[in-house]
């Protein structure tokens, strides 16, 4: 019989013999028919990773894109029948792929798509809505809620121009030094966004649950938290306050629409 | 959230085949949201792929929501790998169940194949051997599923490349017989009959005639393409990436002539057509249909 | 300046920020509600990978491709000066 390991074992390599017991009409040779599904197997898989990555595949180019994802599916198959979850191994992936050891921003870039697309699924949440605000000292001593599609990246590269320099028609050429960007979804479209200065840190310590005084602390004394917390706002990525002491939230999104 | 309260119409074994009206229905794909809301003309229906929709929010399930306000919408699965030798994914099962729970879609369905093996997705619709071991196998991941959704299921007969020689039961049979075991109907995709016959060298007119066409709840029409083997046979992909062909609408004419009516969806995955183009292949099942009715 | 000072300081622009946010009219806060679709290939649809249940007639070529090198928009990305690091300028560094 031909059971599904060696089925498996041979759609995935394209060295290895058809297993034994496939036939095609009249008893046959199976070989060209067992091709087909070696094929759909991974074009399929390879055009969901050009779904998946358009920028990594514009910055290595179509055919160097398409011989790495052969060897990325063959090495990392889907764990899941979910494809929109495809690809989370890729950042290690192209850290440990030679062929792009000289293009150390890629798994940066891969870190980023991923977080694109997990923005794209991520739960609904309502902004904070405008309302009353506490008094200043009762608003620095708050923590917040983050909107499930919130994610910082932080690189060593320039990774917001090389973002906008993939994907914009118009964009200058990326810049020098490291650049953390800021993923988030207001409405249903992914955004990024370039991070001030200890931006990152600032983010990562809301979302740890520290309070916005214990955030701005954490990205340094000579940091203005301003515009991170101007563009949070303006993104929509707090979705609640809540008070130091436990109570009540300030501004809970109550009328969030929850996820079905 | 909007999800539609659970229906107290569960279409439990024994119970209707299916919700879905008589009438054609479209796989949905997003960029035709505000057409198919605009102008759906003859679509009467919409189907999904469950897997598309298994994330927590944004807009694919937005789009959902309003779909499933206007249409009645089909769930239609791609990765239970209901023919695996393993275990069904119970994670799987279980976002299924979710989904299928709010949603509460006037059918589910999934296909006689198997797409994952010990952790890993492939990503395709492949082909197990028709033996008294299969059987069983198969009957009872059908329970399985049956049971955690609550509902009947259909099952739908598979696109095959090549056989197997250990099979003891023709096709027809062996989902006869699934059916009957598990009280599960039947998804009779035409182009997969037309592909397998011409791909095994068989006759799609014998395969229809042994087919338990009481049992259908619904039926897909996709589109093929041509490509031979190494001895020259013709070898016919389902690529769903062209119109239904004029023998798969010919062997439709004839399901129709015999079984009445039936949900008829028209699936077309890649190289899709912008709107009209999606609306006229319905347009032209829904005439089929109708001449059925007169 | 002191610690406490700094405190108040981050405490008054903690509050600036959310008041200047909540001051703005609210017509410039509105984002696209729109349930359409994103122009095809625009970034900001990141759907990713959807499900088939298609074959396809496409065929993979693995095993004949493995001589390349990158050859998109990295080439393009070379820094002034010659300066090396993570954007390294691709061709002094073609693998062979």
């Amino acid at each position: 019989m031909t059971g599904q390991g060696a089925f498996r074992r041979a759609l995935l390599d394209p060295a290895a013999a058809v297993p034994a017991g496939l036939v095609g009409p009249g008893g046959g040779p199976a070989a060209r028919r067992f091709a087909v599904y070696r094929n759909n197997v991974a074009v399929g898989l390879t055009e969901a990773l050009e779904a998946a990555f358009p920028i990594l595949r514009r910055i290595v180019g179509d055919d160097f894109f398409r011989a790495m994802a052969g060897v990325f599916l063959r090495a990392h198959p889907p764990q899941s029948p979910c494809l929109a979850d495809y690809g989370a191994a890729m950042p290690e992936f192209l850290a440990g792929f030679p062929p792009v050891a000289h293009l150390g921003y890629l798994p940066d870039v891969a870190r980023l798509e991923n977080a694109l697309r997990r923005a794209y699924h991520a739960a609904d949440a309502a902004p904070l809505a405008p309302g009353d605000l506490p008094a200043p000292a009762d608003l620095a001593a708050a923590r917040v809620t983050l909107a499930p599609a919130v994610c910082v990246i932080r690189s060593a590269a320039p990774l917001f121009g090389i973002w906008r320099f993939n994907t914009r028609a118009d964009a200058p050429m990326p810049g020098t030094g490291p650049e953390d960007v800021l993923v988030t979804r207001p409405g249903f479209d992914p955004h990024v966004d370039l991070l001030p200065p200890g931006g990152a840190a600032f983010v990562e310590a809301l979302d740890r649950g520290a309070t916005l005084a214990a955030a701005a602390a954490a990205q340094g004394p000579a940091q203005d938290p301003a515009p991170t917390i101007a563009l949070l706002l303006a993104r929509g990525a707090i979705t609640a306050l809540h008070r130091a002491d436990g109570g009540p939230a300030l501004h809970d999104s109550a009328e969030a629409r929850r996820n079905p | 959230m909007t999800g539609k309260p659970a229906s107290a119409d569960v279409a439990l074994p024994g119970r209707a085949l299916t919700r879905l009206p008589a009438g054609v229905g479209v796989g949905f794909k997003p960029q035709h949201f505000s057409d198919i809301l605009e102008a759906p003309g003859p679509v009467e229906w919409v189907e999904i792929h469950a897997e598309n929709y298994m994330g927590a929010g944004g807009r694919p399930l937005a789009q959902l929501r309003a779909l499933a306000e206007r249409f009645p919408v089909s769930l239609h699965g791609v990765g239970l790998s209901i023919g695996g030798e393993g275990r069904l994914d119970a994670d799987h099962l279980a976002r299924l169940r979710r989904l299928a729970g709010w949603l509460d879609p006037a059918s589910f369905s999934e296909h006689l194949a198997w797409s994952s093996h010990e952790g890993a997705y492939l990503n395709d619709l492949l082909p197990l051997p028709y033996t008294d071991a299969t059987l069983d196998r198969v009957a009872s991941h059908i329970d399985e599923v049956q049971e955690a959704l609550g509902r009947r299921m259909l099952l739908e007969n598979p696109s095959s490349y090549l056989a197997f020689a250990e099979s003891t039961w023709s096709e027809t049979d062996f989902l006869a017989e699934l059916a009957h075991r598990t009280g599960c109907g039947l998804l009779l995709d035409v182009n997969n009959v037309f592909v397998s016959a011409t791909n095994l060298g068989t006759d799609p007119r014998a395969y229809i005639a042994a087919f338990p066409l009481g049992l259908v709840g619904e039926i897909h029409l996709g589109g093929h393409a041509a490509e031979a083997d190494e001895t020259g046979a013709a070898l016919l992909i389902d690529s769903h990436a062209a119109p239904v062909a004029d023998p798969v609408w010919a062997l439709y004419g004839e399901v129709i002539a015999a079984a009445g009516p039936r949900p008829t969806l028209i699936e077309w995955d890649s190289d899709v057509p912008a709107w009209p183009g999606l609306r006229a292949e319905a347009a032209r099942a829904a005439a089929v249909l109708v001449g059925a009715r007169a | 300046m002191s610690q406490s000072s700094a405190t108040l300081a981050a405490a008054g622009a903690i509050a600036a920020a959310f008041a200047a946010h909540f001051a703005a009219p609210a017509g410039a806060q509105e984002m696209e509600k729109c349930y359409g679709v994103a122009l095809a290939g625009q970034n900001d649809c990141a759907a990713g990978p959807g499900t088939t249940c298609a074959g396809t007639s496409k065929v993979d070529y693995q095993g004949n491709a493995w001589k390349l090198v990158p050859a998109g928009t990295c080439l393009t990305m070379e820094l002034p000066g010659g300066r090396t690091g993570a954007l390294e300028p691709l061709d002094r560094d073609l693998p062979g």
